[in-house]
């Protein structure tokens, strides 16, 4: 049983529409940045985007991957601070466009950053129309503290596995925990079970 | 990214809030009595619960304001169009209960033996310094002789949160120097910084760091840096400090967007 916070109430009486915001968020029309350091400043001509793991390894140059076929998606996005933002635009490259291009039979995925983070994910989590790699947001060049060059874009999974500043990815037979995962963060991220954190 | 990790559930807990102290007019700490608090390191986090009579329930993050093995306490700014911050700087009273659930987060802490012997550089803005603060008085207590630069950027001196505290190592504590910018308004024969952080400001505070081939990993003696702010501080002095050479591995930042912690 909760202790009762005598003289608190909700203050934001703004409807919010029934069925869009996970237990425990909130709505925030700002873009809040989290990141654990430094923006990384990738030139353009030396990113790459990487399937590793797998026996046929692709990679595409920053040319290339403009060259793929692209979509533009409107989704709500959840992060784990508790701030949840309605309706926002990204344009990308489908994970099923990127993962057609290798064979393979890994259930998981390890997410690879410049700067060094990490982030796991199950390969069932990215197919079928689920996750992107995206370059634009709101029809402009994602900006770099939002990600940019390009960032993951896993929208029903807690943000923090929506990778920032993504290289690749690395196929594994298991799962391991990344970056935030290794802190005590949780293995899958399900904001509607509230999976924040190990043992959610 | 040495194992510090939170392992097993962090379940909900009933804090009695303990202390209240105003440490502005608009930024109060509350410490919390936590019966079976298993205890923190020096820049963790953790969440709190209000729960309204007709059960509305809220859920805010804040950082830990005291160090390891103090009692835990909290320290918050009232955000005038916040929900859960008006109700802890304004209406919580010795006393009443609240729900807690922590600590959280294992990456922007410092704890001696995993962290290194380097001095450290601190740079908060505004209420970025509360997790900073923890890690200062950790410095103090465990006895740590890491020589401390704290640079804080606040608006003006009566926003400045723990100013006696942070005078008084100023002037007593040996290897602490606090070093203030007030950006907007200063007291009459003021004779520090008086603008927002830029490179040159940085360039004169922090620790220099040996160049170093870019291959090879910073010895644990290299200088380590704990930025915390609003996005546009951190993202100034993160990538400022990258600029002077600090390896970005060196550089932990902690941001809060403007909605981040209402």
């Amino acid at each position: 049983m909760s202790p009762i916070s005598r003289g608190f109430h909700r203050r934001h009486q703004e409807a919010e529409p029934a069925g869009r915001v996970p237990p425990g968020q909130y709505v925030t029309h700002d873009f809040p940045v989290l990141s654990a350091g430094p923006t990384p400043h990738t030139r353009l001509s030396d990113w790459t985007f990487s399937i590793e793991g797998s026996q046929s390894p692709a990679s595409w140059t920053w040319e290339e991957f403009q060259a793929l076929p692209h979509e533009t998606v409107t989704v709500d996005i959840h992060c784990v601070t508790r701030w949840s933002k309605l309706d926002t635009a990204w344009t990308g490259v489908s994970l099923d466009v990127l993962l057609d291009a290798v064979s393979y039979t890994a259930p998981y995925v390890l997410a690879f950053c410049d700067g060094g983070y990490t982030t796991n994910l199950p390969v069932a989590d990215l197919t079928d129309g689920k996750a992107w790699v995206a370059y634009s947001y709101n029809g402009s060049a994602l900006a770099p503290e939002h990600g940019g060059p390009a960032r993951l874009l896993v929208p029903h999974l807690y943000f923090w596995k929506s990778a920032k500043w993504v290289r690749g990815l690395r196929l594994r037979d298991t799962d391991a925990p990344g970056f935030w995962e290794t802190y005590g963060y949780h293995m899958y991220g399900d904001p509607w079970r509230e999976q924040r954190y190990a043992g959610d | 990214m040495a194992g510090t990790a939170v392992r097993g559930r962090l379940t909900w807990q009933t804090a009695t809030v303990g202390t209240v102290t105003d440490e502005t007019s608009k930024v109060r700490t509350l410490s919390l009595d936590v019966p079976g608090w298993g205890g923190h390191q020096a820049g963790q986090h953790l969440d709190i619960a209000l729960t309204a009579d007709d059960g509305y329930r809220a859920e805010r993050s804040y950082s830990i304001a005291s160090a390891p093995g103090e009692p835990v306490a909290i320290t918050v700014e009232r955000l005038d169009d916040g929900e859960v911050s008006p109700y802890l700087t304004e209406d919580v009273q010795i006393g009443d209960e609240i729900e807690v659930r922590g600590p959280i987060g294992g990456y922007f802490i410092w704890d001696p033996p995993v962290s290194g012997d380097g001095p450290l550089l601190l740079a908060a803005g505004g209420s970025g310094v509360v997790p900073l603060r923890a890690i200062i008085r950790h410095r103090c207590l465990v006895g740590s002789s890491v020589p401390v630069r704290l640079l804080y950027s606040v608006r003006s001196q009566a926003e400045v949160i723990y100013r006696s505290e942070l005078d008084h190592l100023n002037q007593e504590a040996d290897g602490v120097k606090v070093i203030y910018t007030l950006t907007r308004q200063q007291p009459p024969g003021w004779t520090g910084y008086a603008r927002r952080v830029d490179q040159q400001m940085m360039a004169e505070v922090v620790w220099p760091v040996a160049s170093a081939p870019a291959a090879s990993a910073p010895p644990a003696s290299a200088p380590l840096a704990y930025v915390c702010g609003p996005t546009n501080f951190v993202e100034a002095v993160a990538s400022d400090l990258v600029a002077l050479g600090y390896p970005p591995q060196r550089v932990k930042t902690e941001r809060f967007g403007a909605t981040g912690t209402p």
